[in-house]
């Protein structure tokens, strides 16, 4: 993603403009906002921090690497967990969190150009944005009271594993 | 009146923020001859058929005719099914009986909501999920080479998530006497309009 701001900005956007990551983001910030006020402060910092640990392999280590079958299973099991609102415990939750930011952040880190600077600060801004989304949805999540609107969030959580699905067929989808 | 502003200011915010986290997504909305197809396509595929709308919103009208759970069971588990059916119809599983069974979709789902069908939950599930395959398989099967999924995908699901949601607001009114005759003439509607695709299917003309 190239905003033409530089670096950190192209990350900071980098989450807004790829689905692929987006997803099951919110599906996790909304689960943890569902299960309460300390799974969502927890997940607030395991997930940005756990990226960006993935993000620092990815550059380091390997060539550019695409997964886009394991990407979807666990955006798919992401929307699920949040359409059952799974009453998982807090380690289970953060440990999600480190899984989806270590996976997610090491595919982000293998596409960055590993010569500069530059995916160091653009891996930083992907992190400050991740942090934003889970501090917005997550506290929304955990501040509703209504039964009728904690029935809403899971109904997007069962979309978000519609949406998985479909991203499943067309990866696997037969050639011709 | 504090309670109801205080809710309405939560779905206010929650609408804008996801508003504001999804927006930027339509920024790859086009479409090239067949190439890239994106947010717009997926959106508009489902409310492509009137077959298909009829069904969707009859899921709606149904699950709020009978109330909780099932006013949020129903329309969960239609998107979720019906996304596997799109999966095996992109796969290129074959099933047979695929328009029959949606043409018979919006006249069984009608007439359920005619007669005011009250079956168990997991049998109103069951019927609902049969009905999603075959319209998840018939839209998996019709999306054309070259597509982009993601964003096509995303569009796809929340208009069939939301004509589930016209279709709940509909059946609200059963909640009225007035309103509970207007639903079933409605579910008769509903399913005089899949007598008539159920005969366009037998025939085997084109719907």
């Amino acid at each position: 993603m190239n905003t033409g701001f530089g670096p950190f900005y192209d990350g900071l956007t980098h989450l807004f403009v790829t689905p692929e990551d987006l997803l099951p983001v919110i599906a996790l910030a909304l689960l943890a906002g569902l299960r309460g006020p300390r799974f969502g402060r927890a997940v607030l910092f395991a997930l940005p921090a756990a990226w960006l640990v993935g993000s620092a392999a990815g550059l380091l280590l390997a060539p550019q690497v695409t997964l886009p079958v394991a990407e979807t299973i666990v955006t798919i099991a992401l929307g699920a967990l949040l359409a059952a609102s799974c009453p998982l415990p807090i380690a289970a939750v953060v440990g999600l969190a480190i899984l989806l930011g270590l996976l997610h952040g090491s595919l982000n880190g293998s596409e960055l150009p590993k010569t500069t600077s530059y995916g160091q600060i653009s891996a930083a801004g992907v992190a400050v944005a991740l942090f934003v989304v889970v501090s917005l949805l997550a506290g929304q999540a955990a501040s509703v009271r209504v039964p009728w609107t904690r029935v809403a969030v899971r109904v997007a959580g069962s979309w978000i594993v519609a949406i998985g699905l479909l991203m499943l067929g067309w990866a696997m989808r037969a050639p011709g | 009146m504090k309670n109801f502003l205080q809710r309405a200011g939560l779905v206010h915010r929650s609408l804008v923020i996801l508003f504001l986290l999804l927006y930027p997504l339509t920024a790859f909305a086009h479409r090239r001859g067949g190439e890239a197809i994106g947010f717009a396509s997926g959106f508009e595929h489902p409310i492509s058929g009137l077959d298909h709308i009829l069904a969707m919103v009859a899921v709606g009208m149904w699950g709020a005719q009978l109330g909780a759970p099932a006013i949020w069971v129903l329309p969960v588990v239609f998107p979720m099914v019906m996304a596997l059916g799109g999966m095996m119809g992109l796969m290129g599983i074959k099933l047979p009986g695929i328009e029959l069974c949606i043409a018979l979709s919006a006249l069984a789902l009608g007439f359920a909501v005619f007669r005011e069908a009250r079956p168990k939950l997991w049998i109103a599930a069951f019927i609902v999920g049969v009905f999603a395959i075959a319209h998840g398989h018939a839209h998996g099967t019709e999306l054309p080479l070259g597509a982009s999924g993601v964003l096509y995908s995303i569009g796809f699901v929340i208009a069939t998530g939301l004509l589930h949601a016209l279709g709940i607001a509909i059946g609200l009114v059963h909640r009225w006497p007035a309103g509970r005759i207007a639903l079933r003439l409605a579910g008769a509607v509903v399913a005089m309009g899949g007598v008539f695709f159920l005969w366009k299917a037998i025939s085997g003309e084109a719907v």
